[in-house]
């Protein structure tokens, strides 16, 4: 699913945020090329909230810079073509569902026509349609996300920022998400997206960054990832130094007792090498089991990993 | 230019939001009683029949009941353009209301700017139909209008504005609640102020005179509401007694240009400190 992207959507050079002492992003170095559905990890307090911030202008930063769609953070020209689901967002409450997104067609200078035709369509979209006239303040927390997707997407946006937007839903608002997301990423539009739900992310993203303490960690396509990191347990008549070491050249062994070896391999070509390579040994092996590993698994060896070690 | 939009917005939202017509409805029950109270005592004094609003006793008799009205009304106002304004940018940055709109193609400026005009606008129907429906009370009944109307309605809308904009730099930097603590306070400051200037001036003492004058320019809200009094009295009243609204001094042209100047560095620095502020 990734492509090789030429244009960039998102472009930052070291983006910095410091509350007083407190540094809530250190170094903010990203690439999010055109049409790339970009997933955006980390714990809770990372900076992930203030680094989208900081995108979108809404946060000064401290240091750097960067572009959206190859216009200057923080200028309206940037924002022109960018949706936005804020995080626990809430909405004027004496508005209707129509006028609410109605008033943010016209942040967009879409004309009367265009503003008509979008707002019906993206109210069917999140289904809504039957609540269009009904006030905000009405609405259950499900409804209020549903129709923050639709004002993140009206004047079909060439770059979509969502910050949580499955919280409060249920499991169909989720499926809409990720039904969006797709549809989004089909028409060619760059989808950042940050999200606790792990799931999601790997339902729907190309590419991850993982940030910690306001620091990216790494960025990798997702599918690299996921297929580079598996882990398979062999169960075997008997283990021996021997064995142990002509294993190796495939990964690294995790875990070892007298009949079993559990070994990680860089993908799941390296299965049948493996087996061959027993064979040939004349290793009695009894069973191979090969675990994917999910992207929490990874979440949490690649964030969490220093944790641990302290 | 996203100003007008803006300020369509938030006359629509003190519109539709409770406040407005709790101001209103309070409003027309404050002038449904004025209008009675005013009918009684009226005909009170021209029961002997001679009387009419040209005679200077009963002219002034009908100025007093007229600026007891408005009295009311410059509080009401104070009240509304303080309490409407007082969480728009505050609460909205509170709520994150503000994000999904600050992230638009919009500038800062425009969404400072377009609140200002959108109450300014409020303030201004406020005025006109509460300050208007008093001074329809003695017209209507008695055919009296006050000298210099136009001139203390307008210097009465300002004053609503000039305590809005105060609102609107506060609610940049503060909560709701801190914004509301200081503009109170700050309007608490110019009334006892005034005070403090009045009986300073009967009593000839410049101490107390000059910390009145100083207060009025800490915060001129009090001596717009000195000026439009002055301004809609007969030149005999205004000058005797020690009423709310009858001074010693007034507050010359020399204020309102003053003010002017307050209001527009209130809204520059708003404009400021809403285009620093991390939302």
């Amino acid at each position: 699913m990734t492509t090789t992207p030429k244009r960039a959507a998102i472009e930052t050079w070291g983006l910095r945020k410091e509350y007083g002492a407190t540094v809530a992003v250190a170094d903010l170095t990203l690439r999010v090329g055109a049409g790339e559905v970009f997933g955006f990890l980390g714990p809770n307090g990372a900076g992930k909230t203030t680094s989208l911030k900081m995108l979108l202008g809404l946060v000064h930063p401290t240091a750097g810079e960067g572009s959206l769609l190859g216009r200057p953070l923080g200028t309206p020209a940037a924002r022109k073509q960018v949706g936005f689901l804020p995080e626990h967002f809430r909405f004027p409450h004496w508005l209707t569902a129509r006028e609410f997104l109605d008033l943010h067609g016209r942040l967009l200078d879409l004309t009367v026509p265009v503003r008509r035709e979008q707002i019906k369509r993206l109210l069917d979209l999140v289904e809504l349609a039957a609540a269009a006239d009904r006030r905000l303040g009405t609405f259950s927390k499900g409804m209020m996300q549903r129709i923050g997707l639709a004002q993140a997407l009206l004047g079909d946006p060439l770059l979509v920022f969502l910050d949580e937007p499955t919280s409060g839903l249920d499991p169909f608002g989720r499926r809409l998400v990720r039904q969006i997301i797709n549809d989004l990423r089909d028409r060619g539009v760059t989808v950042f997206l940050n999200s606790h739900l792990l799931s999601e992310v790997e339902a729907t993203c190309d590419r991850v960054g993982f940030i910690r303490d306001g620091e990216i960690v790494d960025v990798v396509p997702l599918h690299t990832l996921l297929a580079g990191h598996t882990e398979v347990e062999l169960r075997l008549g008997r283990v021996d130094d021997a064995l142990l070491a002509g294993l190796r050249r495939w990964g690294e062994p995790l875990r070892v007792d007298d009949h079993r070896v559990t070994l990680q391999v860089r993908g799941e070509d390296a299965l049948p090498r493996v087996a061959a390579w027993l064979v040939a040994q004349q290793a009695d092996l009894y069973a191979m089991t090969p675990r994917q590993y999910t992207l929490e698994d990874l979440f949490l060896r690649i964030v969490e990993k220093p944790e641990v070690g302290r | 230019m996203k100003v007008p939009l803006i300020a369509w917005l938030t006359f629509q939202e003190a519109r539709r939001r409770r406040i407005v017509l709790a101001a209103l409805l309070l409003g027309a029950a404050f002038l449904a009683l004025y209008a009675l109270g005013f009918h009684f005592i009226y005909r009170e004094m021209t029961r002997h029949g001679a009387n009419s609003p040209a005679n200077p006793d009963v002219k002034f008799g009908l100025n007093f009941i007229l600026m007891a009205g408005l009295y009311v009304v410059n509080f009401l106002v104070i009240v509304l353009a303080g309490l409407t304004s007082v969480d728009t940018i505050s609460g909205e940055i509170a709520s994150h209301t503000i994000q999904a709109v600050a992230a638009k193609p919009i500038r800062r400026w425009e969404i400072v700017a377009g609140k200002w005009v959108g109450f300014a606008g409020m303030i201004a129907l406020y005025v006109l139909m509460m300050a208007g429906g008093v001074m329809a009370v003695p017209f209507l009944i008695a055919g009296y209008v006050a000298p210099g109307a136009a001139q203390g309605l307008a210097v009465m809308v300002w004053e609503g504005i000039l305590m809005m904009s105060l609102s609107l730099v506060g609610g940049t930097v503060w909560s709701t609640l801190a914004n509301g603590v200081f503009i109170f306070g700050m309007y608490g400051l110019a009334f006892v102020g005034g005070w403090i200037e009045r009986i300073g001036s009967v009593m000839q003492n410049e101490t107390a005179v000059n910390l009145g004058i100083a207060s009025s320019l800490v915060m001129p809200s009090e001596s717009l509401w000195q000026r439009a009094a002055y301004v809609m009295q007969p030149p005999l009243l205004r000058n005797v007694g020690m009423s709310p609204f009858s001074f010693g001094s007034f507050p010359s042209g020399a204020m309102i240009g003053y003010s002017v100047l307050y209001v527009a560095t209130s809204v520059v620095l708003a404009v400021f400190l809403f285009g620093r502020r991390d939302l």
